[in-house]
């Protein structure tokens, strides 16, 4: 038990910024939800079982237009697609959690992988039990701040027409945030060159799928091209 | 509009499948060895650029240039967030006032 308590007191200070990070983030999707006639229930239920916050996000869309599943999950995949290389990043790291491990994958948002991968607890702090507060902590700062939104929502009334701009900008920051840490801005322009023209060519409601595959296809051929000029660049690393 | 409960709860699996597939896959596929596989490694380094920008787009698809507004109050928008992006690297403050502006000019202005 005190192992515990040790590991929670070394893991706390890391998560601070995460804290008033969700609390925000959190109550904002918690009052959204609410303005699209979802009660607090819902969103803390999906706040605790996904735990993902542009997933969330993008969900409201999903639950406020025509009931498409399928979709939900594509766009879903799509948008964390990311989670994957923090997964391959993470594959040593976690080896030998054992029965944390789950849950430690299970909580790998991007606020808790940005931790992870760059805390080292101190000494006489179990490694294991600290990466699991980190998570637990961070998972529980979400589930918090959508329940304080939900019940915001629902008892103070306000005009929440435009809230829904809050995912765009949430993207936008991320893609500013990329385009100044990468030189190479081939893939981020790809991605938006792609989507504009199939959004062109097959119209707001079918282009996401279309424009997935572009975006293999243009950066599987630009790979080709700069095929040798990778193998320079990794020499030159090395 | 919202959906029935049971749909609701449908798109919610939907999510969280979604979201736990990305999470597990990695540690399924790689279980005990890392990927020595260079297209995959590719894909990893560049996807997320070109991911996030279809996410921008997909956010914007419904924005009009023939409405009354011309698309402005989104132009605008995201350009106070590039400027104060770069300005102040805050990405809760980018976020949090380019929202402020956005509703501000949707509900005031461009009514």
């Amino acid at each position: 038990m005190k192992e515990k308590i040790t590991a929670l007191k070394a893991a706390f200070p890391h998560t601070i910024p995460v804290l008033t990070g969700f609390a925000f983030l959190g109550a904002a999707y918690g009052i959204l939800m609410n303005s699209k006639g979802y009660g607090v229930g819902w969103t803390v239920l999906f706040s605790l079982i996904v735990f993902a916050g542009s997933a969330q996000y993008l969900a409201i869309t999903f639950l406020t237009s025509v009931f498409n599943p399928f979709y939900a999950l594509l766009m879903t995949l799509m948008v964390n697609a990311r989670h994957i290389f923090y997964g391959i990043s993470l594959l040593d790291k976690y080896k030998g959690t054992g029965k944390l491990k789950p849950y430690l994958i299970f909580g790998l948002c991007d606020e808790t992988f940005s931790i992870v991968c760059s805390v080292e607890p101190p000494e006489n702090v179990n490694r294991n039990w600290f990466m699991f507060f980190i998570t637990l902590l961070n998972h529980s700062y979400w589930v918090l701040g959508s329940a304080i939104g939900g019940l915001v929502g629902s008892m103070v009334s306000f005009n929440t027409k435009g809230l829904d701009f809050v995912l765009t900008a949430l993207f936008v920051v991320i893609f500013i945030g990329q385009w100044k840490t990468r030189k190479d801005h081939k893939p981020a322009v790809i991605g938006v060159l792609c989507s504009v023209i199939c959004l062109a060519v097959f119209g707001r409601n079918n282009f996401i799928i279309p424009s997935m595959i572009a975006i293999l296809m243009v950066l599987t051929i630009f790979r080709k091209g700069n095929k040798e000029d990778n193998k320079l660049s990794k020499e030159s690393v090395q | 509009m919202t959906l029935s409960p049971v749909r609701t709860l449908i798109i919610i699996c939907m999510a969280a499948a979604g979201t736990m597939i990305t999470r597990f896959l990695p540690f399924i596929i790689f279980n005990g060895s890392k990927s020595n596989n260079s297209y995959i490694s590719y894909l990893g380094r560049v996807l997320p650029y070109s991911a996030v920008g279809l996410l921008v787009v997909y956010c914007l698809k419904d924005m009009s240039f023939k409405s009354s507004a011309y698309g402005l109050p989104e132009i605008i928008a995201i350009a106070c967030i590039t400027a104060l992006h770069y300005w102040k690297e805050n990405t809760l403050l980018s976020i949090g006032a380019g929202t402020v502006i956005y509703m501000a000019l949707v509900q005031f202005v461009f009514t």
